[in-house]
């Protein structure tokens, strides 16, 4: 026998299951009136410093076909790389966001600042991007990935660096579209599988 | 309590297999490609803070909350409560506890869901609440019904609560489910069945605690969470190997 760690092992995830719109964002649900607003509604207030964009796609399954319960949240540092808690961060931008996939056509919207690079432990600087997470039904473990966005200098990455096959660098890029617009389509299974994060 | 520091890597062993042909929409919602490891770096070890100015004063009661206090939603009263702590048994204070269920007859109020027990007019199916002080936190709600589902021939959920955590960090995001002891269902159940360890299975069932029921009022389960830990060491400030 050696010594006991007290060390715990994190609670197993569960699925959200297809109604995981009643707990987090109620009023999309169809309850509205349990809670005032649904959380995180928007990840910016009126003065929020930067440039304000709205990223648009859809998420699909391993046969192509729109998935249209799924649940997004997105958290992102400011206009300047400050993450909110943090000294000087904006007070405007919460960073936090929720959105789901709209249940006809399996889009969704998020309307945000594009956010600045940020320094990681070892002084690198991250390309700006927007951390994400989803969950529906048939997705056991919350699935973490990131937006980057394809007209920033995404060189000196250390994330995507670790990317080994160069092409899939690109399911991870925001394409502009229009002023201030991007499209980003998420692809959870086949061709084109977009890199999730185990981070 | 360390806030600081890079978060304990996910032991996947300990977590459902993200492709499990019981669980048949699995199949094509789970990545064929491995997922790209690497150490957190401040995207993941920040995340959103809630403050007390977001719960209402029923939110943690789904007895009344979607009534607001006019009438009582049918069902088995129950009290259902525990700890959120970290892998390092820290407590995690705090931190917004989300939950949601179907109803007594095992009906969601949900657009989508067309099962024919019938809605119950004075139950919504959610609630909120933040951790105090040392991680702890309680609803007073009804027991959810069990309820039939499209998966295999004749496929039934056992009863279960949703429940969703954030912790302090991005990275620590988690939806679990807590299922009831005793409930003959968890056996059968593949959502249930696609964590593969037993003990981690156990650990999401939560036991009768008549200790903290209420004579005459509830019954009480206990369901205690782990989150995702930080790193404890001096030796973080150097570049990896130096």
């Amino acid at each position: 026998m050696v010594q006991k760690l007290g060390v715990l092992t994190e609670t197993a995830s569960q699925t959200g299951g297809p109604y995981v719109h009643i707990g987090c964002i109620p009023s999309f649900a169809g309850l509205p009136g349990v809670y005032p607003e649904d959380l995180g509604l928007s990840p910016i207030t009126d003065g929020a410093k930067g440039e304000v964009i709205t990223i648009t796609g859809s998420i699909h399954d391993g046969t192509g076909w729109a998935m249209r319960d799924a649940m997004f949240e997105s958290w992102q540092a400011d206009g300047a790389g400050r993450y909110p808690g943090q000294p000087g961060a904006d007070p405007a931008v919460s960073g936090f966001c929720r959105f789901a996939a709209d249940k006809d056509s399996g889009a969704f919207t998020l309307r945000t600042i594009k956010p600045g690079a940020v320094r990681g432990h070892d002084g690198r600087m991250m390309a700006p991007h927007i951390s994400i997470w989803i969950v529906a039904r048939g997705i056991n473990i919350g699935l973490h990935t990131r937006i980057y966005f394809a007209d920033e200098d995404n060189s000196a990455d250390p994330l995507l660096a670790r990317i080994e096959q160069r092409p899939r660098v690109e399911t991870l890029m925001a394409r502009p579209v229009g002023p201030g617009a991007y499209r980003f389509d998420i692809r959870l299974q086949g061709p084109g599988e977009t890199v999730f994060l185990d981070i | 309590m360390t806030e600081t520091g890079r978060l304990i890597p996910r032991r996947r062993d300990a977590h459902p297999v993200p492709y499990d042909p019981d669980y048949k929409t699995t199949m094509t919602r789970s990545p064929n490609l491995p997922l790209l490891s690497m150490e957190s770096t401040p995207s993941e070890e920040t995340g959103p803070r809630f403050g007390h100015g977001l719960i209402g004063a029923l939110d943690n009661n789904l007895i009344v909350n979607f009534s607001k206090g006019a009438a009582p939603a049918i069902g088995e009263r129950i009290r259902v409560h525990g700890r959120v702590v970290d892998e390092n048994a820290r407590p995690v204070p705090h931190t917004l506890v989300e939950v949601w269920q179907a109803n007594a007859g095992g009906r969601y109020r949900h657009v989508r869901d067309t099962y024919f027990a019938p809605l119950d007019p004075n139950f919504g199916g959610c609630g909120r609440t933040l951790t105090d002080e040392n991680g702890y936190y309680e609803f007073l709600t009804i027991r959810p019904g069990a309820y039939p589902w499209p998966n295999r021939g004749n496929d039934w959920r056992p009863m279960h609560i949703h429940f969703s955590l954030f912790g302090h960090s991005f990275g620590q995001r988690l939806i679990t489910q807590a299922y009831f002891e005793g409930d003959p269902l968890i056996a059968r159940c593949p959502i249930a069945a696609t964590v593969k360890d037993r003990g981690q299975l156990d650990q999401l069932v939560a036991p009768l605690d008549m200790a903290a029921s209420r004579p005459m009022d509830y019954l009480a389960y206990r369901f205690d969470i782990v989150l995702r830990g930080r790193r404890q060491t001096m030796f973080e400030n150097k570049p990896e190997g130096m």
